[in-house]
């Protein structure tokens, strides 16, 4: 037997399930290899863009470049701003719609305030701005930053004596960290008018669901969700930066496609895992109430 | 002009340079030097290992071994932040330009200027307009990339490259894809660029017609090899000798190149595989 596809040099002396076992144990163990690679490059790239931002800031004469991070707001958060408050004023009204006749049948109709409000600054607000802006912030730099290497751009910039990473990568990260937070805001608010809407259309009472809300919504709920956000943001921005450099000139197109799509799957997959772990640590914590 | 006088160092100084990808050899031994003031050109057949020599001599890809230096320092093993000093002192026309897309044309060529050194806002405005009438295209100024066409992208390239007055300019396939009077302009650029501004050019390219009216000396590369390096008066001769008059295969290979034949060394070397054994064994 030659090479397994695993890229292991080992040759498997083995038969029947053994050899099955063998062939399954080097594919895991090829596929960690690779995990762990890129973990790595990614956590370089992670650090050298915090060395840059810290240039930025503190060495003088380096530029952190406010135009670039300008537009990459702009670009990033901005423009995203119609879709957050279309989708968080949809599940607003949803939630408390699919909770009504549950909580009816206990007489506790006007508690969906509580819950609208809990699911909307801890939980709804960050995660699905970070869905969104994984789909339309994460993609578009990757699709940007892919092409720039197929299109030599990226060579052009080191040849410049240029780093990339500090050009291209550090105001994309920025922005999409802090347009997140910005836009997590946002979208916790509209979520709870959202709810508010729907109230009102079930009967509830306009002062007592303020009241509720006011109570559901304390400062740790809303702090915590923000820390959440800015996490996702920096989660969005690593990969999409990560995999639209990873890009190799030779793929062409199909490398950006790629990239594009690995984006979004991968943020989406890392953001629901860091807001498993994050539910743990918040909750072991006792943080919520 | 080129100063060929003993004493002068080479600009350019490559030596016994051994790149492999793989386990395939792209450069085999290579050893180059480019004099100051010359126009060098660099040619082959498409996977000769020419582009990925201008890669070395740029500092974008390190040897397996073999030295290479610029203005006399070993650039193999630089630091990143030690070569970009280097860096600042040549300039590359990549062969689709490499425009910032997001930049517009003027913006690309200041931001060399912008990042490397202290001028003020309004000396590099007119550091913008110099450079850019150099390659005239000073009306353009303001257009985004995407509204130019194929020339007028790597003349705004060729601006941006010269934009830190470097003293040597590296030229990746500067006709490729290009009309033959847009690419007659583009080598005139790189002649006059090359005089009036005092700088090494090495160019790397396939296209004889531009190579034969650029060069001042010539380097013909073959499967990893450097074949012939010399005078261009010298590869003319080569080219204008009768096929009969030939002795050496390798002076009959470079004949066929320089011309372009249809017929003859390099097209039997790829008829020369085993062709009917592979028909056979199906």
């Amino acid at each position: 037997m030659g090479k397994s596809r695993s890229g292991t040099d080992e040759p498997f002396e083995t038969s029947g399930y053994l050899h099955v076992l063998a062939l399954l144990g080097g594919t895991a163990m090829g596929i960690s290899r690779r995990v762990l690679a890129t973990l790595g490059s990614i956590s370089l790239l992670l650090s050298e863009t915090f060395g840059g931002i810290l240039c930025g800031v503190f060495v003088p004469g380096v530029r952190l470049g406010r135009e670039a991070l300008l537009t990459q707001m702009v670009r990033v958060g901005i423009k995203a701003i119609p879709i957050v408050i279309m989708i968080q004023l949809a599940i607003g009204m949803i939630l408390p719609l699919q909770m009504f006749p549950k909580l009816d049948e206990f007489g506790q109709a006007e508690q969906i305030a509580t819950i609208n409000g809990i699911a909307a600054f801890r939980e709804l607000g960050p995660l699905m701005t970070a869905v969104i802006l994984s789909g339309f912030a994460g993609a578009s730099i990757a699709a940007e930053l892919g092409t720039m290497v197929v299109a030599e751009e990226i060579e052009a910039l080191e040849a410049l004596a240029l780093n990339p990473v500090r050009f291209l990568v550090v105001p994309r990260l920025l922005a999409t960290i802090v347009m997140m937070v910005l836009l997590t805001v946002i979208a916790d608010v509209v979520m709870v008018l959202g709810g508010f809407l729907t109230s009102l259309r079930l009967g509830i009472d306009a002062d007592v669901f303020y009241l509720l809300s006011r109570e559901a919504v304390d400062l740790m709920g809303f702090g915590t969700g923000l820390i959440k956000a800015g996490v996702f943001g920096l989660l969005v921005g690593l990969i999409a930066c990560y995999l639209g450099l990873a890009v190799k000139p030779w793929q062409g197109s199909d490398g950006v496609g790629k990239a594009t799509t690995h984006t979004v799957v991968y943020s989406i997959v890392a953001i629901i895992g860091a807001d498993a772990i994050f539910t743990v640590i918040f909750y072991s914590y006792g943080l919520f109430k | 002009m080129p100063d060929y006088t003993n004493t002068s160092e080479p600009v350019i100084q490559v030596r016994s340079v051994i790149k492999s990808f793989g386990d395939q050899r792209v450069l085999d031994g290579i050893d180059l030097d480019v004099m100051p003031g010359e126009i060098m050109v660099v040619m082959g057949g498409s996977g000769c290992g020419k582009s990925t020599l201008l890669r070395h001599m740029i500092g974008s890809i390190v040897p397996d071994s073999g030295s290479v230096k610029l203005f006399g320092r070993e650039i193999t093993t630089l630091s990143e932040q030690e070569m970009n000093e280097i860096r600042k002192k040549f300039g590359i026309l990549f062969q689709s330009g490499a425009l910032i897309n997001s930049l517009t044309v003027g913006e690309n060529v200041a931001l060399p200027l912008r990042e490397h050194t202290h001028l003020d806002e309004k000396t590099i405005e007119i550091m913008i307009k110099i450079k850019l009438e150099l390659v005239s295209l000073r009306i353009h100024a303001d257009k985004m990339p995407a509204q130019l066409s194929g020339g007028m992208k790597k003349r705004a390239g060729l601006a941006r490259a010269i934009a830190l007055d470097p003293q040597i300019l590296f030229y990746d396939e500067p006709s490729a894809g290009l009309d033959p009077v847009t690419s007659a302009q583009i080598d005139q650029l790189i002649i006059d660029l090359t005089r009036k501004l005092h700088v090494t050019s090495v160019v790397v390219t396939h296209e004889m017609d531009s190579a034969f009216s650029i060069a001042d000396r010539m380097c013909m590369l073959d499967k990893g090899k450097v074949l012939k390096i010399g005078m261009r008066q010298e590869f003319e001769t080569l080219r204008d000798t009768p096929a009969e008059n030939l002795t050496s295969d390798q002076d009959k290979l470079i004949r066929q190149f320089l011309r372009g034949d249809a017929d003859g060394p390099l097209s039997r070397r790829k008829a020369d595989s085993d062709y009917e054994e592979d028909l056979l064994r199906v």
